[in-house]
């Protein structure tokens, strides 16, 4: 709580950090302006701190990317005009994934709002559509109460980020400050959500009665801490577990019940199992079209219990049968009693043969013949930090390598950008998931694309001489792009090839260390030195250059019609047929 | 087909932009929209009609109340209501040419509410169809309509029922979210379960 005491008069800057310091805030990310120098000015007298970065983007990754790792909400803040503009791509990644951020931006003073004032935006009006909820904030005595709503609106129900917008004036004035009065009504109450006892049976009928049930594993598992309760209903009924890319390790990967990550870039066997179900438990997930393919012929024969705190997801893709609105944690546990204890699942066992069949493709025993894949190097990772490192991944045909080959046994250990699909997340998400969890090991995996766009916030990580281990997983192409130009354009590579620095270079002169590796049999050793070597450490791994992730489903097609693997034997074992 | 939401509002800036906005995202076209005051100081009443796939009416509520200032929301087209457009009409007249507007507005049970030598304005009040047939009928029988204004349509549902929000903020020591408690169906009467 506030160390302030009650009833002090403070600037509206002091008000600003005495009210985050009130919500528990240790660490916020930004860059200094302008029409936020008084907030800056005021920094020094709380114990709070600040993470210099070197674009607002940057600020708001790392904000949602400390968010997603430790399950508090990030801070962000930036100066008005460019520095809030800047914030843009953060707000909309953050909102589309619904992850708890707070942003804080510099604004004109009230006296010249609207008139084109120097660095006057309206950023109110541009990240409407953006954020959760936002606030222009014209007197200082409005701060802590539009701050301290603010950090309740992004947590409560279905996260997201939120915007505070400050004028200089109400920063400059002074107010009366009491933490606790500014506190907000409780969060209101939602008339659409709810579950009736009848809606609870009629899913526990439905899960005793399925003969070819499946899980559908989603971010909401994790931002409702619903872990323990969604592995009880696996174990229970012997259901198996689908993920979205999201819900990965919200079911431990290394359970048997666990089939790994549905959709689009799923293996065969999950989507084989999902469109041969007879009923679909979705907890906590969206039905992405990513995950659903065309919807006419998802899951046919399938009946559909969502459980979902946001009303408005329900029946919007997938038309369910029986829909239970609310905490997803609160639901199962309801629940959960209706559920006996079944023993041994035929259908589990028929899933397993299916996993047979389409033969998993142990890359472990791949021989060594000069060629290195992005599979060696995630599964090489994987290995040798068993599974316990956050991963923090970018966006392409890494990411989801990496979703195929990294185990994820534990929530919030994979943070990635699924819905806005933001290149250039990866590696200021990844400072914002060290700050938040300086004792875990953080890597993060991003593409020699997706690097560069934000490549400026190696020197944060300089300067905040952070512990992280960076893999730049180099295929000298924008691959995911490379790989649809492959499949739909008739290879007509049209500015997909891209020229990259050394990139070792470029992290020794940031005073980072690297390693270039070209061989499998270099992976491990690489990886081994990144992790002694205390402070940061960047891998630039040179993989095949034309490797495709498979399955894909096309867009368009049914979740069944993928396009598989060619008989290729560098990446193929010998089971694999 | 067209849906007729009832919302409360909290009065504050922005609101209607946030509302409107929302319409825009969804892809669905607003008929009319109406803002005014509720009984209650600090919230306004809004009446939107759109037009919509007949599904639409749940992902538009729902999607409403994901913004912060929405109290309520009324998706009203299933229920027995009353609804009123108001509308001002300007039509050329003379004083030679005058008489025959005057049955007709007699016949609508509208008023004229401003005479001048070439012109007179009617008031009128009622359902939409009402207005529109008014101003087909003056246009049927030749007169020169000048201006058109409508408020577009207010609704308000009969009998006993208000909204529950508004039923908590009256009953004074009750604190809102106890009333609240969200969505418990008849039949089952089962507490709710809200996450805080
Ligand atoms: C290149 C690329 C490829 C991709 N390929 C795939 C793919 O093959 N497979 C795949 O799955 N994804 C893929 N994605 C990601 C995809 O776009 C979506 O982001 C992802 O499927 C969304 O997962 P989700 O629905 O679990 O999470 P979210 O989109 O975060 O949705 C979470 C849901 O949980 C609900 N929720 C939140 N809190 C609670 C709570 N307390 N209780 C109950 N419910 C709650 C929310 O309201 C929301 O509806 C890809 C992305 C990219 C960029
Ligand atoms: C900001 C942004 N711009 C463009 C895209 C479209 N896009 C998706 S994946 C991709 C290629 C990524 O290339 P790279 O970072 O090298 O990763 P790779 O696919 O090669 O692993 C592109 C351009 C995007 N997702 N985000
Ligand atoms: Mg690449």
């Amino acid at each position: 709580m506030s160390s302030t005491p009650q009833n002090t008069r403070l600037t509206g800057s002091e008000i600003v950090w005495a009210t985050l310091v009130g919500e528990g805030v240790t660490d916020v990310f930004g860059y200094p302006g302008g029409a936020i120098l008084p907030v800056y000015d005021a920094m020094r007298k709380f114990p709070v701190r600040h993470i210099l970065t070197r674009h607002e983007q940057g600020a708001t990754h790392m904000a949602d990317g400390y968010a997603r790792a430790s399950g508090k909400v990030g801070v962000a803040m930036a100066t008005s005009g460019p520095g809030a503009t800047n914030m843009v791509t953060g707000l909309a990644t953050a909102m589309m994934d619904s992850v708890p951020i707070v942003c804080i931006t510099g604004q004109v003073s009230s006296k010249v709002l609207g008139t084109d004032a120097f660095q006057e935006v309206d950023i109110t009006g541009i990240t409407l559509p953006i954020t959760k909820h936002n606030y222009l904030v014209t007197r200082a005595e409005d701060i802590a109460p539009a701050l301290r709503e603010a950090f309740l609106v992004a947590k409560s129900g279905r996260p997201g980020p939120v915007l505070v917008d400050i004028t200089k004036d109400a920063q400059q004035a002074t107010a009366e400050f009491n933490f606790e009065a500014a506190a907000p009504k409780p969060y209101r109450p939602h008339p659409m959500r709810g579950h009736s006892a009848d809606s609870i049976s009629d899913a526990a009928k439905l899960i005793r009665e399925a003969k070819r049930p499946v899980i559908l594993a989603g971010h909401g598992i994790i931002q409702s801490g619903a872990f323990e309760q969604v592995r009880t209903l696996a174990e229970r009924a012997q259901i198996p577990v689908a993920s979205t890319l999201l819900g990965l390790g919200a079911f431990p990967a290394s359970h048997e019940l666990s089939l790994g990550m549905m959709g689009m870039h799923g293996e065969a066997w999950v989507n084989n199992a999902i469109q041969n179900a007879d009923l679909l438990v979705a907890c906590g997930m969206r039905f992405d079209d990513r995950v659903t393919g065309t919807l006419a012929t998802y899951a046919p024969n399938a009946k559909k219990v969502h459980i979902e705190i946001d009303p408005a997801e329900i029946n919007k893709n997938v038309k369910v049968d029986v829909a239970l609105v609310g905490d997803l944690r609160q639901i199962l546990e309801i629940l959960l009693p209706q559920i006996p204890t079944c023993k041994s699942s035929p259908w589990v066992r028929e899933i397993n043969e299916m996993k047979g069949e389409c033969a998993v493709r142990d890359i472990r025993n791949l021989p060594d013949n000069g060629h290195l894949y992005a599979a060696h190097v995630i599964n090489d990772l994987w290995n040798a930090t068993g599974g316990k490192a956050i991963i923090v991944t970018d966006v392409g045909q890494h990411q989801m390598w990496e979703a195929q080959y990294y185990k994820h046994d534990e929530p919030r250990t994979l943070v990635t950008s699924g819905g806005l699909g933001t290149m250039g997340f990866a590696l200021p998400a990844a400072i914002g998931a060290k700050v938040a969890c300086p004792d875990k090991e953080v890597w993060v995996i991003a593409g020699d694309g997706g690097i560069q766009m934000t490549a400026c916030e190696l020197s944060t990580i300089a300067q905040e001489n952070l512990d992280l281990n960076i893999a730049i997983i180099n295929n000298g192409f924008l691959g995911m792009v490379r790989q649809w130009q492959e499949f739909f354009y008739e290879k007509n590579y049209a500015s997909s090839p891209i020229l990259s620095p050394d990139f070792v270079k470029l992290a020794d002169a940031h005073g980072i260390a690297g390693a270039t590796v070209t061989k499998r049999s270099e992976v491990l050793p690489a990886v081994k030195s990144a992790r002694e070597k205390k402070g940061p450490f960047l891998i630039n791994f040179h993989v095949e250059k034309e490797d495709s992730v498979y399955p894909m489903i096309p867009q368009g097609k049914a979740l069944h019609e993928m396009i598989r693997r060619p008989d290729n034997p560098l990446i193929e074992t010998a089971e694999d047929a | 087909m067209l849906h007729t939401f009832v919302a409360l509002v909290e009065d504050k800036p922005g609101v209607l932009t946030r509302v409107a906005s929302l319409f825009r995202r969804l892809n669905v076209n607003i008929v009319s929209l109406t803002v005014g005051r509720s009984e209650r100081e600090g919230v306004s009443r809004m009446t939107i009609v759109a037009e919509a796939s007949p599904t639409a009416g749940h992902r538009i509520t729902a999607s409403l109340y994901k913004l912060e200032n929405i109290l309520e929301v009324d998706d009203v087209g299933q229920y027995a209501c009353v609804t009123r457009e108001l509308a001002l009409i300007k039509v050329a007249a003379t004083p030679q040419t005058r008489s025959h507007i005057f049955e007709l507005v007699e016949v609508f049970r509208a008023r004229i509410v401003d005479l001048a030598p070439e012109s007179l304005m009617i008031e009128i009040t009622g359902v939409s169809s009402k207005i529109e047939g008014l101003i087909q009928v003056l246009m049927e029988s030749g007169d020169e309509i000048l201006e058109v204004a409508r408020t577009g349509r207010m609704v308000m549902r009969r009998g006993r029922h208000t909204s529950r929000v508004m039923e908590a903020m009256r009953i004074a020591g009750v604190p809102e979210a106890e009333i609240l408690e969200p969505n418990v169906t008849a039949e089952s009467g089962e507490e709710s379960q809200l996450p805080q």
